[in-house]
């Protein structure tokens, strides 16, 4: 292990311009003769547009334009596309309706933009929106997903029952002929809590063109750039790739809500042409809560059917997802591919058929956050194998290692079409007992008792599908585009080096972490070698990041591209020490003729393939550079246990986490620091989810936690410190060993906190408590409870 | 228009601004210091944090001619000469910033807090940093990085 190797926890090399204000984030980028977009949203979530009169817009100082749905269709700009199609149960292709950049017809979504105005100043784009006439004649809205599927009032006309698709997994009658064998079924009803993903730097969009050369360029905070140019690019506004860059700098922050293409993006690139000069559009932070797309938003019926032992013997889910107005670009996956798939979890239920339905609102559309549909699925499973432990009088641990998947059965195939290629459930749970003091829990909750707190202990041991995807998989399913990644690994005359990556940093280190791997793998200095990505005019291609896949799927990447290095360096070695290339080793950056001292350091080697003067031409090309496109043969499993002990006041209904322990199995881990720092994360997006967060509609899809007044965000001092460790077992086909980290603590955390809320309060005879378990909602349980 | 003047960093500066230009407008858009960061529109998260006359502020939550005359550290002044402050340096040992968005209004935070609790504790840091959101860190490390540079800070 070198001293910035794979497995040390190196400082990151990204820290220094963050920390002394030279990030360079999209609203820090100013282009000569910039202007600004202000739009117009509807402040009501459902109407018939009669008209909308500009003209007062148009005359008010400092206005360059004013834009809306009617100019796009005039100009034949496209809808914005959704990239996964799904099918209803019998075959039948979902519903997918228009959704126009501005609103044509009818606005769907508080939010929803009507307008766009192009001014001097932000102030004056501002000011003259007010001065638009938006004629609506307003129409019952469609909030809660039960009503939704009765009918009534449509979201779109041509959504019967405003059904998306009614999509199913599994064989039911066998999975109904093992709930007639049980001894016990256990159920659960579950609203799966809407979140509202909170990226703390704002979508920004910045568009510029130049009529000379017919060249478009578009700023903007996305978590995948390529992808940003084949969707809007190919579908919206037709410019071809090459006419079309691509620039995500930095950016503040993702979590999911920043991989789909918006409108905002398609509006400014196509005005930026009309207008003739630079526009930006920076949100406002109540425009995020509006417009960025929400996630979770499910309302699920499970029952888990159980022997007497308590071995599962079959599982049935029927879930409503919401899908909100419009298909947001991976919405449809969410709920199917990535939630009924992973409803095995880690035990060995034989049987499960899952019921999705997906359902549109007149919501926010709601697509992928952290870990989309892995948290709904670790939820519900959680909830429901702790709620049958309950009933049966099984202790929970117990009931959990009876159904393990057995570290000795790998691969296993589950009834819901994945296949785990490695795990060890026992490992991380005993690791995470031992950690969690679970042995001295009872005289912990005997001192809580005292100071007249209930304290709980709940938890959760989960898995999740990671390193998103196999193309081929992901294409029978439905995928619209491939889901590899790629590399450029250029080795530079001094042997210095710079990789050219299409995954996509927001906060993941990959600038640390990829120069480790590359470090390692050919030896050079850490700091020689320098990380590039988020550029469609730098890097060669990339599917970008999310479904923690930027190590499994864009490390591995690297890797191959800078073991071509590799074999290429040896090539020129062997040309120039006259000896066979099999007796060429390589090892610590030096190539050695076996059992010889005779040797060649790899800077000397990427000197000779550019100084070409005693070099093998005959077969080799100069130069010192590879690229490498990498396609997954299976999903990374990463898995683990999370333990979380809380204290309830049972006066208030205050829930005080005081101990998180999360045992996690990410693979090898190249940088532990950053491991830890990726759990820290997500276990506080999660317990923000069991405890605070909620994004909630009145009946007339008024969104009343708009700002961060009303929507709760996890603040330094409603968390605890953690104890976050790993245990390892390694993917078995990539060859890093890799499973992904970026999702497991927002996975594996929500269920564990509401297990040890539902603990503490079952002594008052509470047996389940909502998501949120705010100070309301446990204090209503527990007068429910008669407590 | 009106005139205001201040110093930034240790620099005399002055800008022609509507009179309703808030704080962190001058200094990102008029001064072109785009260190510090607007997070929100209700002065929640505390991105876009400063020193003012020796105080932490939201520059957002104050109109930039309210601080005519004001002495302003930004995060751009922080470090001295290339060397990190000892709260820049704790938050890079400790892992303190992922992303980096919420990071200037962080540090700004953290140095006041440190600066006027030398021997605050972890309760401390959590209450004292009740104003300023991070998405990415959960503020495990933020809290450790704090404890740490409070303590670099005593020298
Ligand atoms: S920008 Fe959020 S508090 Fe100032
Ligand atoms: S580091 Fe991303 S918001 Fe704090």
């Amino acid at each position: 292990m070198t001293e910035h190797g794979i497995g040390v926890s190196v400082k990151r090399k990204e820290d220094r311009r963050f920390l002394t204000g030279n990030g360079n984030y999209t609203d820090d980028i100013n282009r000569p003769g910039q202007t600004y977009a202000y739009f117009l949203r509807s402040q009501v979530a459902h109407a018939e547009i009669n008209g909308v009169d500009t003209s007062a817009a148009e005359q008010a100082d400092g206005v360059l334009a004013v834009f809306t749905g009617a100019d796009l269709a005039a100009d034949e700009v496209g809808g914005i596309p959704c990239g996964w199609g799904l099918t209803f149960q019998n075959g039948d292709p979902m519903i997918e309706p228009a959704h126009p950049a501005l609103a044509q017809g009818k606005v769907r979504h508080v939010g929803d933009a009507i307008a766009v105005v192009v001014a001097e100043t932000r102030k004056q784009a501002k000011a003259a929106a007010q001065l638009i006439e938006a004629d609506l004649n307003q129409l019952p809205a469609v909030v809660d997903m039960k009503k939704a599927i009765e009918g009534g009032t449509l979201v779109h006309d041509e959504a019967a029952e405003n059904t998306c698709y009614d999509w199913a997994i599994g064989e039911k009658a066998d999975v109904d002929a093992a709930f007639d064998e049980a001894d016990h079924v256990t159920s659960i009803d579950i609203v799966n809590n809407r979140l509202i993903p909170n990226a703390i730097e704002p979508r920004v969009a910045l568009a510029e063109y130049e009529a000379a050369s017919g060249d478009y360029t578009l700023y903007t905070t996305t978590q995948n750039p390529h992808v940003i140019r084949l969707l809007m690019g190919a579908f919206v506004l037709q410019i071809p790739e090459h006419k079309l860059k691509i620039v995500a700098p930095d950016v503040g922050g993702g979590f999911g809500s920043k991989i789909f293409h918006y409108a905002e993006e398609a509006v400014l690139t196509w005005a930026a042409a009309k207008v003739g000069r630079p526009i930006k559009w920076t949100a406002e932070r109540s425009e995020s809560f509006m417009t960025d797309a929400h996630g979770r938003d499910h309302v699920t019926h499970a029952e888990l059917a159980l022997d007497k032992e308590g071995k599962f013997l079959g599982l049935r889910v029927r879930t409503l997802a919401n899908m909100g107005s419009y298909l947001s670009s991976f919405a449809p996956a969410i709920p199917t591919y990535l939630h009924a798939t992973l409803l095995a979890g880690v035990y060995t239920t034989p049987l499960i058929y899952a019921n999705i339905r997906a359902v549109f609102t007149n919501t926010v559309p709601v697509d992928a956050y952290r870990g989309a549909g892995r948290p709904e699925a670790s939820y519900l499973l959680e909830r429901i194998v702790s709620k049958a432990a309950r009933e049966m009088g099984i202790d929970q641990v117990e009931i959990r290692r009876k159904n393990f998947i057995p570290s000795d059965a790998f691969p296993y195939q589950t009834p819901v079409a994945l296949q785990y290629d490695s795990g060890d459930y026992e490992a991380t749970l005993s690791a995470a007992l031992e950690a969690a003091d679970v042995d001295g829990f009872a005289e912990r909750k005997e001192a809580a008792a005292r100071d007249g707190k209930l304290r709980g202990l709940g938890y959760s041991t989960y898995i999740e599908a990671c390193g998103v995807a196999p193309s081929a998989v992901a294409g029978a399913l439905g995928a619209r585009a491939g889901l590899y990644e790629s590399a450029v690994v250029r080795v530079h005359p001094t042997g210095s080096v710079t990789v050219f990556t299409g995954s996509h940093s927001h906060g993941q280190s990959h600038e640390t972490t990829f120069a480790q791997l590359v470090s390692e793998q050919l030896g050079v200095d850490f700091e020689a070698v320098d990380i590039v990505h988020g550029d469609t005019s730098k890097i060669q291609f990339g599917m970008g990041t999310y479904g923690s896949r930027s190590l499994a799927v864009g490390g591995e990447a690297i890797l191959r591209a800078a073991n071509k290095i590799v074999d290429k360096g040896r090539k020129i070695a062997a040309h120039i020490l006259e000896a066979s290339e099999a007796d060429i080793e390589f090892a610590d950056g030096s190539y050695t003729v076996k059992g010889t001292d005779k040797a060649m350091a790899f800077g000397e080697v990427a000197l000779a393939a550019y100084v070409p003067h005693n070099y093998p031409h005959e077969t080799l090309e100069p130069g010192l550079e590879e690229s490498a496109f990498y396609d997954p043969l299976n999903f990374t499993f990463p898995g683990g246990c999370h333990v979380c002990e809380v204290d309830v006041d049972p006066d208030t209904g205050v829930v005080d986490v005081v101990n998180f322990t999360a045992v996690d199995d990410v693979g090898r881990v190249i940088n532990p620091m950053i491991v830890e720092g990726q759990v820290h994360g997500g276990v506080t997006q999660g317990i923000g989810q069991a405890l605070m967060e909620n994004a909630v509609y009145d009946e007339n899809g008024q969104l009343l936690s708009g700002s961060y007044m009303d929507y709760t965000m996890p603040r330094a001092d409603d968390v605890p410190s953690y104890h976050v460790s790993t245990e390892e077992t390694l993917c078995a086909h990539n060859s890093l060993g890799v499973k992904g980290v970026g999702e497991v603590g927002a996975i594996g955390s929500t269920p564990a906190v509401i297990n040890a809320v539902v603990d503490a309060l079952a002594e008052k005879g509470v047996t389940d408590v909502p998501l949120p378990a705010s100070p309301q909602n446990v204090w209503r349980a527990l007068q429910e409870a008669g407590a | 228009m009106a005139t205001v003047s201040m110093t930034v960093n240790g620099n005399a500066v002055a800008a022609d601004v509507e009179p309703d230009t808030l704080l962190v407008d001058y200094i990102r858009e008029h001064i072109g210091l785009t260190g510090t960061h607007v997070g929100c529109d209700t002065s929640q998260c505390g991105s876009c944090c400063v020193m003012l006359d020796g105080d932490s502020i939201k520059s957002c939550t104050m109109l930039a001619v309210q601080a005519e005359g004001a002495e302003v550290t930004t995060i751009e002044g922080v470090a001295d000469n290339g060397e990190f402050h000892p709260m820049q340096q704790a938050f890079h040992d400790n892992h303190a910033l992922q992303c980096g968005f919420c990071t200037p209004g962080m540090v700004i935070s953290a140095i006041d807090l440190a600066a006027k609790n030398p021997d605050i504790d972890e309760a401390g840091v959590r209450r004292g940093l009740e104003g300023n959101l991070c998405r990415c860190t959960g503020y495990h490390n933020i809290v450790k990085a704090v404890l740490a540079g409070a303590q670099a800070m005593k020298g």
